[in-house]
């Protein structure tokens, strides 16, 4: 990376901090972003599964989606249901482009008069562009430049939280208040992308610092960096969107045919019903799944799948060791003959093959608050 | 009496006859972060210095270890394969990787000595 380039690299409101806690920094998806700590990305692995982390995920797109026509709006460019959603709920969905493609998967909150929206940071550009088009003269979208968004992942995250913010304490997984946390305003969704209980806190830009550093005060927290987040989400079964999920991928080739929700199946009024519709009913011809490979090698995202005849049959999509699993773990897209748990593969790493096994998912069970 | 030099790619090389012990440096294990995986070459493999020799994974990403000389690996190993976190970063340490009978003797002339690869490393930062 020159040094032109990384004068171009957007900051988060948390520059200053991690630069301070001695972060490694690289550039994701436009910004200068830390992917380690000094505790290194197997510690703060560790140390989210059984403690609490806090991760800047500032670089992630906030929109407000409002207006009284802002839930029909929107429930045109994904097949969630919303309408009946009760206010304060939070549900994971997909923007589907005309044949089916995930755009990208994000998190919609009902909120009084309309939605909070939280998109992926490469995606948010083109996204916000698509949901303002797609909704003009229907409802507002009101993008949130001048907020951060901090996550707290772990066992240890409910209690550091409500030790800060009392009012938190009964929110379960899901859901989004607007609380006070150390006497700062936020909103916060109980949600993450680990696999444990946790927040995401939106908080104003000037304000993130002073938040940040009252919860790593707390004794069960680290600062995390993107190196552990993959870690954590891979284990966790979760979509990293431009590897697992794309506008090639079609929810139900993903694993993902839940996000598809009863209402929106019996109206088929969202994008590409008919192509998503004929697939829930009569498959797919590959299929997203969980991938152990024996031994201790990763195979990383890339990597060939064979059958045991040595036929190609797919690709790994995301690769890598898992630190609380204690040895590699993967997910990626395999022709659905061979999608059945407990069928045996073969990954060619550097040119040989590794045998692994069609397992599922999660690798590590997950932990939300329900 | 065996002498340590090293290369630009953060490996070193302790040298005792034309037996060559090949590790990585302090810097360079700093950079892999904790190792998870470790893969080391058989006995009997024949390299060219500047060959993939052996594989270092850590949670995020593999790397590979270089032959930084030419010739026949006598022995990877075990330890580190076994155990990753054996990888110590010790000049001429029981960390190492793989030993090479060297074919030419001459590919070490281009080395760094200690004090040269210290002003190496002062250099990158």
């Amino acid at each position: 990376m020159s040094d032109d380039n990384k004068t171009q690299l957007k900051k988060t409101p948390l520059d200053t901090l991690h630069r301070e806690l001695g972060a490694k920094m690289v550039p994701f998806a436009g910004y200068d972003m830390p992917v380690q700590y000094p505790m290194g990305v197997l510690k703060e692995h560790l140390h989210t599964r059984t403690n609490a982390g806090l991760f800047d995920v500032s670089h992630m797109g906030q929109a407000f989606l409002t207006g009284p026509g802002a839930i029909d709006a929107f429930e045109a460019l994904v097949p969630g249901d919303y309408k009946d959603m009760p206010t304060g709920k939070t549900r994971y969905t997909v923007l589907l482009n005309d044949s089916g493609g995930i755009m990208d998967d994000l998190m919609a909150t009902k909120i009084e008069d309309g939605l909070y929206i939280v998109v992926n940071a490469a995606c948010k550009d083109a996204d916000f562009a698509h949901i303002k088009s797609k909704t003009a003269g229907k409802a507002k979208l009101e993008i949130l430049e001048d907020r951060a968004l901090l996550a707290i992942q772990g066992p240890k995250a409910g209690d550091v939280i409500a030790r800060l913010s009392p009012e938190t304490i009964d929110m379960t997984f899901m859901t989004f208040a607007k609380v006070s946390i150390a006497g700062i305003a936020c909103f916060v969704t109980r949600s993450g992308y680990t696999g444990e209980d946790g927040f995401e806190i939106s908080v104003p830009a000037s304000m993130a610092g002073e938040l940040a550093k009252k919860i790593l005060a707390e004794p069960e927290v680290e600062a995390i960096g993107l190196g552990a987040r993959d870690s954590l989400r891979l284990e966790a079964g979760l979509s990293l969107y431009g590897h697992d999920i794309d506008t090639t991928t079609t929810p139900v080739e993903a694993g993902l045919r839940w996000v598809i929700n009863k209402r929106r199946r019996e109206e088929k009024n969202f994008p590409a019903a008919n192509i998503i519709m004929d697939q829930i009913e009569n498959g797919t011809e590959r299929q997203r799944v969980g991938i152990k490979p024996d031994g201790r090698a990763p195979a990383r995202e890339g990597t060939e799948i064979q059958d045991v005849d040595g036929n190609a049959i797919g690709i790994i999509t995301s690769g890598g060791f898992g630190p609380s699993v204690d040895g590699p773990v993967a997910m990626g897209y395999v022709k659905t003959a061979f999608s059945a748990e407990g069928t045996k593969l073969n990954l060619i790493v550097r040119g040989k093959a590794i045998s692994a096994n069609v397992v599922k998912m999660p690798f590590t069970p997950h932990h939300y608050r329900t | 009496m065996s002498t340590i030099k090293y290369t630009k790619d953060h490996e070193w090389v302790s040298v005792d006859g034309d037996i060559a012990t090949v590790g990585i440096t302090a810097y360079a294990l700093e950079q892999l972060g904790d190792l998870v995986f470790v893969e080391v070459p058989d006995a009997g493999k024949s390299v060219t210095a500047g060959d993939e020799a052996a594989v270092v994974e850590s949670v995020k990403a593999a790397s590979e270890v270089y032959a930084p000389v030419s010739g026949e690996v006598t022995e990877g190993n075990p330890a580190i394969a076994d155990d990753p976190a054996a990888v110590s970063g010790e000049a001429g340490g029981d960390g190492w990787f793989f030993k090479i009978k060297m074919s030419n003797t001459s590919e070490l002339d281009g080395m760094m000595n200690d004090a040269e690869y210290g002003e190496y490393l002062s250099s990158l930062d």
